[in-house]
């Protein structure tokens, strides 16, 4: 058991959590999606401690490739939220 | 002593990465906390790299920092009020008691999945699935052992991570058009773009190559293209450098469609579908890392634009400018 393996991985709960906090309450609709992405960064540092073995030996690389296309997801769906978001705004606006 | 140290360099980190997600979520002013997001990327790809993930540090960097951040700013500029004021309202004790008890639940949530962490590592045996990967490495033409999760162990997945970013990128287009210039480009970033973009896709061409052997690959070089197609996109080209019409869709589709193409081809020589006869293999995972990376590209500069730019719609550029 490594310590900072554990270190990193309650860095990352404590991310997770604190996102879907911030998720979950009435703000405004870029912090929400700011917050989705803090809590999708705090699950890949989960992931990332899991692989991690110490100095000495290569991590498990199955999670990196896991990390590395959620990262793409996550890119792609928070584009497309703020496409929506542009859309519902634009439609505000032509009904005031 | 070195240990000491390391424990140190760990404790500033995640403090550091703790206290800017604290400042990004709970700031008033959203462009503020779209800069606090931005470093908290930047503070992430610093901690992919203490825990040996350097290909992972290299797309947070590019992609979770600075695209999200270009695509977020751009977006902070769209809503009228940035300012995310609380409403005035008068103390309510069910408000009260309500906020406190989701706090409590959050906070024993996070606790329990801490205890549960912790409890799992003790628990952990010392076979992986890394050492099944580092067993058939040799078999798959490349040695950085993540391009061959990616392209050749679970390149299904791989394939259909790239149908989603084909149905995101679609969605985009579908939903309307991008924004107006912010600002006039001035001779000055016309003279940097000369020099960006063409480092940007000479550095993409590199980590695309090297991703066989080191850090790197096809998402990486994506990141560093697209930025090129941002760079484009604030200089004054307002399709980002992309093509428009059939172009565009080959484009989209070229990564999924280079996947499927490489397993038909290999179903109809005998085999079952991603399994490449050992000479070849290296070679066709660069082929499809090449066509995924122009694709991924696409799909990214298409995710910062919003939409679709008017001079795709012809006629019509006219009509919007007076419409202002």
């Amino acid at each position: 058991m490594l310590i900072d393996q554990i270190l990193y991985g309650l860095c990352g709960i404590v991310l997770f959590t604190f996102g879907l906090r911030i998720a979950f309450s009435p703000v405004h609709f870029l912090r929400r999606l700011l917050a989705i992405n803090v809590a999708g960064a705090g699950l890949f540092l989960l992931l990332l401690s899991v692989a991690y073995r110490g100095f000495d030996q290569a991590p498990d690389a199955v999670p990196h490739a896991l990390v590395l296309t959620g990262i793409v997801v996550a890119f792609s769906a928070t584009a497309l939220a703020v496409a929506l978001a542009r859309q519902l705004q634009n439609r505000d606006k032509e009904n005031e | 002593m070195e240990n000491i140290a390391w424990s140190a360099f760990d404790v500033l980190l995640i403090a550091a990465t703790l206290s800017l997600a604290w400042a990004s979520l709970t700031t008033e002013h959203l462009r503020r906390a779209v800069i606090f997001f931005i470093a908290f990327g930047l503070l992430l790809s610093l901690i992919w790299l203490r825990l040996k993930a350097p290909d992972v540090a290299l797309a947070e960097a590019a992609i979770g920092a600075g695209l999200t951040g270009a695509l977020l700013l751009a977006a902070v500029a769209d809503h009228q009020k940035p300012i995310n004021k609380k409403p005035d309202q008068k103390f309510s004790l069910a408000d009260f008691v309500a906020n406190t008890f989701l706090n409590l639940l959050f906070i024993a949530f996070a606790i329990v999945f801490g205890a549960a962490y912790t409890f799992a590592l003790n628990e952990v045996n010392d076979s992986r699935l890394t050492d099944i990967v580092f067993q058939h490495l040799p078999g798959t033409g490349v040695t950085n052992p993540v391009t061959g999760v990616l392209l050749d162990f679970r390149a299904y997945d791989t394939m259909l991570e790239l149908a989603v970013l084909l149905a995101a990128a679609l969605g985009v287009m579908a939903i309307g058009k991008t924004r107006r210039d912010f600002v006039k480009p001035g001779d000055m970033e016309r003279g940097l773009s000369q020099w960006l973009i063409p480092t940007l896709i000479i550095l993409s061409l590199y980590l695309l190559w090297a991703g066989a052997n080191a850090p790197g690959g096809a998402f990486q070089a994506a990141a560093l293209l697209a930025a090129a197609g941002v760079v484009m996109r604030l200089t004054g080209y307002v399709d980002g450098g992309l093509p428009q019409g059939i172009w565009l869709r080959v484009l989209l589709v070229s990564g999924v469609g280079g996947f499927l193409l490489v397993s038909l081809i290999m179903m109809f020589a005998g085999r079952i579908y991603f399994d490449y006869p050992e000479s070849w293999a290296g070679s066709l995972i660069l082929l499809i890392e090449s066509m995924a990376t122009i694709s991924i590209a696409a799909t990214l500069v298409v995710a910062y634009l919003c939409g679709q730019p008017d001079t795709w719609f012809g006629g019509q550029q006219k009509e919007n400018k007076h419409a202002d």
